[in-house]
């Protein structure tokens, strides 16, 4: 494992400190119950700290933030941003170009780079998957996956898991439905990680072109039954919304018509749209989730995104709390984060 | 007058129906006797002791990348044929993506005086199908054939076209060459990067379906029984691939099929597990085209191989520096070196009793020779025999000895193998090419 020539984790001193192993956030598929808790409870206090009339302390001075997107992103980009300057951390975001890959700047060497800069840590958006953990290999930063390609977007996935446990406490037993294209969803992928530990159940649906293979247990050889979450395929959006808990719209890319995926959004839209009428077979007290950026109109109905079971706002809420969780666990720092006494003075 | 006696060994050659104790006794560089004892009948001889050894003809290899000229960053005529060296290899096959690519007389006959200069081993080089490997217009096959080549491939790349793979089968009937396709179609491929399966759900990464495969096997086998010529498919990896050659042998058509040790052996969990399924990686040193497929495939191949429905192993040995390799896994390079672990990792399936001993080095040996009549294209009679005339080339083998695949060491510039730091079981003791030795480790004991 590329790893084995990496520091230790930072130690966990005694038995009343959390759960916390991680060097970098890669995904989740190597997080426990209790790290994932871990996590969840440090982003409620985040939360608190976020919503004070002035969000800022001073919990991460002196630590050094690195937002390295070789992707367009606004929303991901930002909340990284706000999070690390709430506490106080210094942030820098770049716009890094894979052509530059192309052209001998390497992924490697950015990352060198920037640690030799004494950055603390990286925070990477790629369009290729497995970015992030080539970094995570040749750096002694820590890296935290921000998406990469289709692989992984754990941030995402632990902040939907904070809102769903804000709503519900417990997400053990709750049908968790999943809508749009699979294939190409780092966000689902995440989330069956996360979803699957926490006990919910996970319903994937989907057209068959959107649908990658191997999912279901039964299309991988005995041995290999653990090495994806248990979920379930359906095909047809009425019977998976069917008592449904929460119903997560994936975003549809336009490209998916191009490439031959889909006859037409206006199919797509007909036969996979997240709306109103479809949501009476949901589950009462139902949540509605969208990861964003939405195409209303196409995989989600205007009135239901913006509608008394939409979460969609409070999602990007949760996502600068969630990454203050992370980026403080990170940091490795044992003092809490926002006691009054360490506030910076207006 | 130079004789080397190789005394006391378990001699395997397939092609003679041979499998014994035996001493093997070549003079000026060609077998001169074979049987019990013949060692002690020469009175002054270099002497090997090869008790407890096994002692084979020289290895063939239809499927070598020496990237030579243009890649010597990746590897050289020197440093490819002293790796065949390590690996058993007495011969082999040069694919033509170099750069510039083997596709005129004058690149193959620079190939051939370099590997006259550097080579350890004997080098016969593949010509392109195509122009540039462009897959657009013939190469002149007639020069290429005149100039020594054994066979054309566009390797690397299939020839997409089905018309210009028509017009190419039909054109080389005239001269005999096999042609040997790399079977993937692109339009299928797309910009897939592994096996089309649920560790490439598991990665986000855009799978390579065995379809794309399979489509151009059954493609090409209806044109190779449409213009009779001799299709060769490089590194079969699918159980599909095997069911359309098996018939297409069964109606006579003239098909031939190779399967590399890694498609035997290795699945796609290769690219993303190193020991346990909780955590992935993206292991570009098993990333290779066609992808690592799984268990079923493998288990299909390696019946398929003693049957003979798949006449041999080749290594399709593609070294890689590590700059080609230590970056985003869509970016990597595709290939695995492989000359000088293809004999333990094929011994994977002696060891499991999926093969014989002696089935194992036919399709090491004689099984290339036969598939592409090379010692008859060649004028090397004998070629992958130890018969009595034949050119002194000699591998002797410890089918037991384990070791571990130390990449670092390895005499071809590429590390790129997943397998580094493994135990295997089965080594390459000596080898011997035109009756001098070119590889020997200390299990040799000269007598």
């Amino acid at each position: 494992m590329t790893t084995e020539t990496r520091p230790p984790h930072p130690p966990t001193t005694t038995s009343r400190q959390p759960a916390w192993e991680h060097h970098d956030v890669l995904d989740l598929d190597d997080f426990s119950v209790a790290e994932i808790e871990t996590v969840l409870n440090l982003a409620d206090r985040m939360r608190e700290i976020l919503d004070r009339r002035i969000a800022r302390v001073p919990a991460l001075r002196g630590y050094t933030v690195v937002n390295l997107f070789f992707e367009p992103s606004t929303r991901t980009r930002a909340s990284f941003e706000l999070a690390g300057k709430v506490l106080g951390a210094d942030v820098l975001s770049l716009t890094a170009n894979t052509s530059s890959v192309v052209k001998g700047e390497s992924l490697i060497d950015t990352v060198r780079t920037l640690r030799a800069m004494r950055t603390d840590a990286i925070v990477m958006r790629h369009s290729m998957g497995g970015a992030p953990y080539l970094a995570a290999a040749h750096t002694d930063a820590s890296i935290i996956n921000a998406g990469d390609g289709a692989h992984a977007h754990p941030t995402q996935a632990l902040l939907d898991l904070y809102t769903m446990r804000s709503h519900f406490g417990d997400l053990h037993g709750k049908r968790v439905v999943m809508v749009g294209d699979i294939s190409h969803s780092r966000v689902a992928r995440s989330d069956m990680w996360g979803l699957a530990a926490m006990g919910a159940e996970v319903v994937l649906c989907g057209p068959p072109t959107l649908l990658p293979r191997g999912l279901r247990a039964s299309d991988r050889p005995a041995h290999a039954e653990s090495a994806l979450p248990a979920v379930t395929i359906e095909t047809n959006i009425d019977h998976a919304i069917e008592g449904a808990d929460v119903v997560m719209a994936l975003r549809l890319q336009s490209e998916r018509q191009q490439g031959g995926l889909l006859p037409s959004l206006h199919e797509y839209a007909r036969l996979y749209q997240v709306t109103e009428e479809r949501l009476a077979k949901a589950h009462p007290g139902y949540l509605l989730m969208h990861p964003g950026p939405k195409n209303e109109g196409t995989e989600i109905a205007t009135d239901v995104a913006s509608g008394d079971n939409s979460t969609i706002e409070e999602q990007v809420t949760n996502g600068v709390a969630v990454r203050m969780a992370l980026l403080y666990l990170l940091s490795g720092r044992t003092e809490a984060p926002g006691e009054p006494s360490s506030e910076v003075r207006a | 007058m130079t004789t080397l006696a190789i005394h006391n060994g378990r001699v395997i050659d397939p092609a003679l129906g041979r499998d014994g104790i035996a001493d093997v006794v070549i003079v000026d560089g060609r077998i001169a006797r074979i049987g019990p004892n013949e060692g002690d009948m020469v009175v002054e001889a270099e002497r090997i002791d090869a008790t407890g050894l096994v002692v084979t003809p020289g290895f063939v290899d239809l499927h070598t990348h020496l990237r030579e000229p243009g890649f010597e960053y990746k590897e050289t005529i020197a440093t490819g044929t002293l790796a065949a060296a390590r690996g058993g290899y007495t011969t082999v096959c040069a694919m033509p993506n170099t750069s510039p690519p083997l596709d005129s007389r004058a690149s193959i006959e620079s190939v051939l005086r370099e590997a006259e200069h550097s080579a350890l081993v004997r080098v016969l080089p593949i010509g392109t199908i195509t122009l540039g490997r462009a897959g657009k217009e013939l190469s002149p096959a007639g020069e290429l054939f005149r100039s020594g080549v054994v066979a054309l491939s566009d390797d690397g790349d299939a020839v997409a076209d089905p018309n210009l793979m028509r017009h190419a089968l039909e054109y080389s009937t005239q001269f005999g060459l096999p042609i040997a396709q790399h079977c993937e179609d692109p339009a299928l491929v797309r910009d897939g990067v592994m096996h089309e399966g649920w560790v490439a759900t598991r990665l986000g990464l855009r799978g390579r379906p065995a379809s794309a495969e399979e489509i151009m096997v059954a493609r090409d086998i209806a044109l190779a029984e449409l213009t009779g010529a001799h299709l060769h498919i490089c590194h079969v990896s699918t159980a599909g691939s095997v069911a359309l050659i098996a018939a297409a042998r069964e109606r006579g058509i003239h098909v031939t099929a190779e399967v590399t040790p890694h498609h035997l052996t290795l699945t796609h969990e290769e690219v993303a597990f190193h020991t346990d399924f909780r955590t992935v990686d993206y292991i570009t040193n098993a990333k290779v085209n066609p992808p690592l497929r799984e268990e079923t495939d493998l288990a299909a191949l390696g019946i398929a191989l003693r049957d003979g429905i798949i006449d041999c192993i080749a290594t399709d040995h593609a070294p890689h520096a590590s700059m080609d390799k230590e970056i985003e896994f869509e970016l990597a390079s595709p290939g695995l070196t492989m000359l000088e672990t293809s004999f333990a990792l094929s011994m994977k399936l002696v060891h499991d009793g999926t093969l014989t001993l002696p089935v194992l080095i036919d399709r090491l040996t004689s099984g290339p020779v036969r598939a592409w009549g090379l010692d008859r294209r060649t004028g090397l009679e004998g070629l992958g025999t130890l018969a009595p005339g034949a050119l002194g080339d000699v591998a002797l083998l410890d089918p037991n000895a384990e070791w571990t695949v130390e990449p670092r060491e390895f005499a071809s510039k590429g590390h790129n193998t997943p397998l580094g730091g493994r135990q295997l079981r089965g080594r390459v003791v000596a080898t011997i090419f035109g009756g001098r030795v070119v590889h020997e480790t200390d299990r040799v004991v000269a007598l």
